[in-house]
């Protein structure tokens, strides 16, 4: 069974909405709904888009000043007293920076911290390599006890944001900052710990998170008129993964493709490969920063010259369906 | 407890103290012997709300120690207070313990927070401070140990600018001013005066006592409860290895536990407050 997507998926008037909009209106929910719930924040308040919950839950927002591994201690104590804070920051500095407090003063302390790194991948351009988080996943995902969530749209921002809520325990969420076609409904399904069938197919699996859950669905719309039928599945839910779904989708196609704006090393066609080596082994190309740090220039340019794109995931489906075939 | 039952009372947790690293063939020796009194004042002197049958009482003061690796004082002081058996000590970095090498707070009662990595636990003192005075508005206070070395660490200091901003005023850092570190006297590696003068700066309110005089300690945090718009913190001087004569003042015991010749010397000493007793323990 596939998902409702949006009725205008290859449309022209696709809308386009930054997914960090989608966890400010998660937080707008959150802040009506559970006042345990608290933002936190290093001197970014309105670009990661908690604006609106600072102005009407002044005593539930936090400022912190540029000081990211104050940030994730701050989180760990609050949790320490019962509340659900979600600590902000641009990726590249939370949870880039403050690596190890997340790691020994929230996740090994098993504090309720949700920890948003905005503006993450390389979409974020012009302010080049310092700022693209290429590493993020990497680096949360290795992390015991903690959950890694890394929604397609703002959409799924909010549902993430929701969920996250929910959980008891460390959560990160990947936000990014450019506009990103928003393709998922209300109706669209998302829970932690599931991979969702975008689109199916029987010759081989594409799956993928972020933005590029976007271009693999184009790829697989591209490569239709030849005849290649592409399965799409959206992994917003890294870690825990849905081994399950993409076993069950392999077993079909023989091959997979991983797409991401991440570090091919240690994201989520890591995550993907290191579960289908234990399960059931097929060929994977891996599509996302082939080791090496980002530049400056618009995201079209920066996601084509670096291969992340849907022309380059529908180059990988050909090599690896050549990979398939030569079995 | 009279100030000589309290003085007492530190020597039986530097006992302890000696015995657990004896047993465990690792850990650290100075900083645990020399903080024995600030720990005594806080948990045995009235300073600490606490209690040992409800670890999590929600008007209980918190107590967070940033510099986990002296947490053989903690382990031992809060066996005393009747938070987990005296025994149990014994076990401390044995596989399976409550009492792990570095403090780990979700296994072990009456622990608030996990450390290790130094620097960590201003800030997670101070959101409790935080949590506690503007959003619970509950009167517990935030009883926060470091130690000098540890505020080498840039975190530190970020915290440190948080709690004056919020003038988190249940907050009090207590610092162990020994003035050693691994690699040395702390003015050696990486000098840390004029200390006073720069939490002045950071907006605290800063103390200063001796920190084996119980009285004194406990007299501090009162005062602290005074001030009223700004946290405090009391920088107790101490001596590295306190009680033990040959351990006393020297930045290689820091890190190393004694063996069983030295522990039992140590004991001795301890048993004897340094040969003044001439009894049964001869």
């Amino acid at each position: 069974m596939t998902v409702k997507l949006s009725d205008k998926l290859f449309k022209k008037d696709l809308e386009q909405v930054p997914i960090r909009s989608g966890f400010g209106e998660g937080m707008m929910i959150l802040g009506k709904e559970n006042p345990k719930v608290i933002a936190l924040c290093c001197d970014l308040t309105d670009s990661t888009k908690l604006g609106d919950f600072a102005k009407t839950y002044p005593d539930r927002y936090v400022e912190v000043g540029v000081a990211e591994q104050n940030l994730a201690g701050l989180g760990a104590g609050f949790a320490h007293e019962g509340f659900i804070p979600f600590i902000t920051s641009y990726a590249t500095f939370s949870p880039g920076r403050n690596w190890d407090q997340i790691r020994v003063s929230i996740c090994y302390s098993q504090n309720n911290v949700k920890v948003i790194g905005s503006h993450a991948g390389i979409s974020v351009g012009p302010d080049g390599a310092t700022h693209q988080a290429m590493e993020d996943i990497a680096i949360t995902r290795v992390l015991p006890n903690m959950t890694v969530l890394v929604p397609c749209d703002a959409i799924e921002a909010r549902k993430a944001t929701i969920a996250a809520a929910k959980l008891n325990g460390p959560v990160y969420i990947r936000l990014a900052r450019e506009k990103t076609a928003q393709f998922t409904t209300d109706a669209t399904p998302f829970e932690i710990g599931k991979a969702y069938v975008y689109r199916e197919g029987r010759d081989v699996t594409i799956a993928a998170a972020g933005p590029q859950v976007y271009y693999a669905l184009q790829a697989a719309n591209a490569l239709k008129k030849e005849k290649i039928d592409c399965e799409v599945i959206n992994v917003a839910s890294v870690k825990p993964l849905d081994v399950e779904t993409l076993v069950a989708s392999v077993k079909k196609t023989q091959a997979i493709v991983t797409a991401e704006e991440h570090q091919v090393t240690g994201g989520v066609g890591s995550a993907v490969a290191e579960a289908l080596a234990r399960n059931f082994p097929v060929p994977q190309e891996f599509v996302g920063m082939p080791d090496h740090f980002g530049e400056s220039g618009e995201q079209s340019e920066l996601i084509a010259k670096w291969g992340m794109d849907s022309k380059a995931i529908i180059n990988a489906v050909k090599k690896v369906l050549k990979r398939k075939s030569q079995k | 407890m009279n100030i000589r039952e309290l003085e007492t009372k530190a020597n039986n947790i530097r006992e302890d103290i000696i015995k657990m690293l004896l047993a465990a063939k690792s850990g650290h020796s100075a900083g645990p012997l020399g903080m024995a009194d600030v720990f005594t004042a806080l948990y045995f002197g009235g300073v600490l709300k606490y209690d040992p049958k409800n670890p999590q009482m929600e008007s209980r003061d918190r107590f967070v120690l940033s510099c986990g690796h002296i947490c053989p004082v903690w382990y031992a002081t809060l066996a005393h207070a009747g938070f987990f058996p005296v025994k149990e000590l014994g076990t401390l970095r044995k596989l399976g313990t409550r009492l792990q090498g570095h403090p780990h707070h979700t296994e072990l009662p009456g622990a608030e927070n996990t450390s290790g990595p130094l620097g960590q636990g201003l800030s997670q003192a101070a959101a409790m401070a935080y949590a506690l005075l503007k959003m619970k508005k509950e009167p517990s206070r935030v009883f926060c140990v470091m130690s000098d070395g540890e505020q080498e660490e840039g975190q530190i200091w970020e915290a440190a600018e948080f709690a004056a901003k919020y003038k988190l005023r249940n907050l009090v850092g207590l610092i162990d001013r020994n003035n050693i570190q691994i690699d040395g006297y702390t003015e050696d590696v990486m000098p840390l005066e004029p200390f006073a003068d720069k939490w002045r700066a950071y907006g605290w309110h800063v103390l200063e006592v001796d920190g084996h005089n119980i009285q004194a300690v406990i007299d501090a945090c009162n005062e602290a409860k005074a001030i009223y718009e700004k946290p405090t913190v009391i920088i107790c001087h101490t001596i590295p290895g306190k009680g033990v004569d040959f351990m006393e003042y020297s930045y290689e015991w820091h890190g190393k536990p004694p063996g069983p010749e030295e522990a039992a010397k140590a004991l001795n000493e301890l048993r004897t407050l340094g040969g003044k007793i001439t009894s049964e323990h001869q």
